[in-house]
């Protein structure tokens, strides 16, 4: 049983990593945004 | 287009959650493996979504190569980004399925060679992306995508031609399944399809934003008064 929750909780947490690099990457690019709007 | 968006992504958790009581709870026990044999709901659901994706990628980098058309590019990152990591958990859920099964975590057979071989091609793809600075990355990338497409079949029809350790196609292969294992694993393909499309949007609106601010950023670097000597 043990490696069966390991597989089922190994697939969410790459894709929750996954999701969060790409929830950070859309802050870093929405701080480029105004950034440039500021100018 | 914002506002389907919430809705589909809450179906869409409804959908996983679902999928995965069916999974755990609903799908009958199998008899030799026992609860483990479950991780194939997570485990093929994933590289078919992997091989579709994969795909979607080939189309968009022939469609790139042909007309030079920067939304197929945008597909093509987006779908090769996604995809990489639905093969990653394949092959993270295979070796976690092989040790209690094989008694090994890992063999150089070719199914699994060959997707390992096929992750470490979109791997490389990516790289190329991100790292390269030449005004050709999107045409090397594309031809790389192309050739990466090949190994597609290669990986999906290697159990039907070479003798492997990995089992048999359970569809259309040498193998059989019980009807309620099909109807959970398409329940699970079906979430984790569904999944990966929702993914694939936000991170296409990504893509389009950031090739948006590149645009404005070189065209600011233009603009900007020079200093006069």
């Amino acid at each position: 049983m043990s490696y069966l929750y390991a597989a089922y909780a190994a697939t969410w947490i790459i894709h929750i990593v996954y999701l969060a690099s790409v929830v950070r990457r859309y802050g870093r690019l929405k701080k480029e945004m105004d950034d440039l709007k500021g100018k | 287009m914002k506002k389907i968006f919430p809705i589909l992504a809450i179906l869409t958790a409804g959908l996983l959650s679902y999928a995965l009581y069916e999974a755990l709870i609903v799908a009958p026990t199998e008899q030799t493996m026992g609860d483990v044999q479950r991780i194939f709901y997570y485990h093929v659901p994933s590289a078919w979504t992997a091989f579709l994706l994969f795909t979607i990628n080939f189309v968009a980098s022939i469609v790139y190569l042909i007309r030079r058309n920067s939304r197929a590019d945008a597909v093509a990152v987006v779908t090769a980004e996604v995809g990489v990591v639905f093969c990653t958990v394949v092959l993270v859920t295979g070796p976690l399925w092989a040790r209690p099964v094989w008694g090994i975590w890992w063999t150089w057979d070719v199914r699994l060679t060959s997707t390992l071989v096929l992750w470490l091609i979109y791997v490389s793809y990516i790289m190329l992306r991100r790292f390269s600075t030449s005004g050709q990355t999107p045409v090397l990338a594309a031809a790389l995508a192309v050739f990466g497409a090949l190994d597609v079949p290669l990986v999906y029809f290697s159990i039907w031609y070479f003798r492997t350790q990995h089992p048999q196609p359970v569809i259309g292969g040498g193998g059989s399944i019980d009807p309620r294992m099909l109807h959970v694993l398409l329940i699970n393909w079906l979430a984790f399809s569904c999944f990966a499309f929702l993914i694939c949007w936000s991170r296409y609106r990504l893509e389009r934003l950031q090739r948006d601010v590149e645009e404005m950023q070189s065209l600011e670097s233009l603009l900007e008064p020079r200093s006069v000597r």
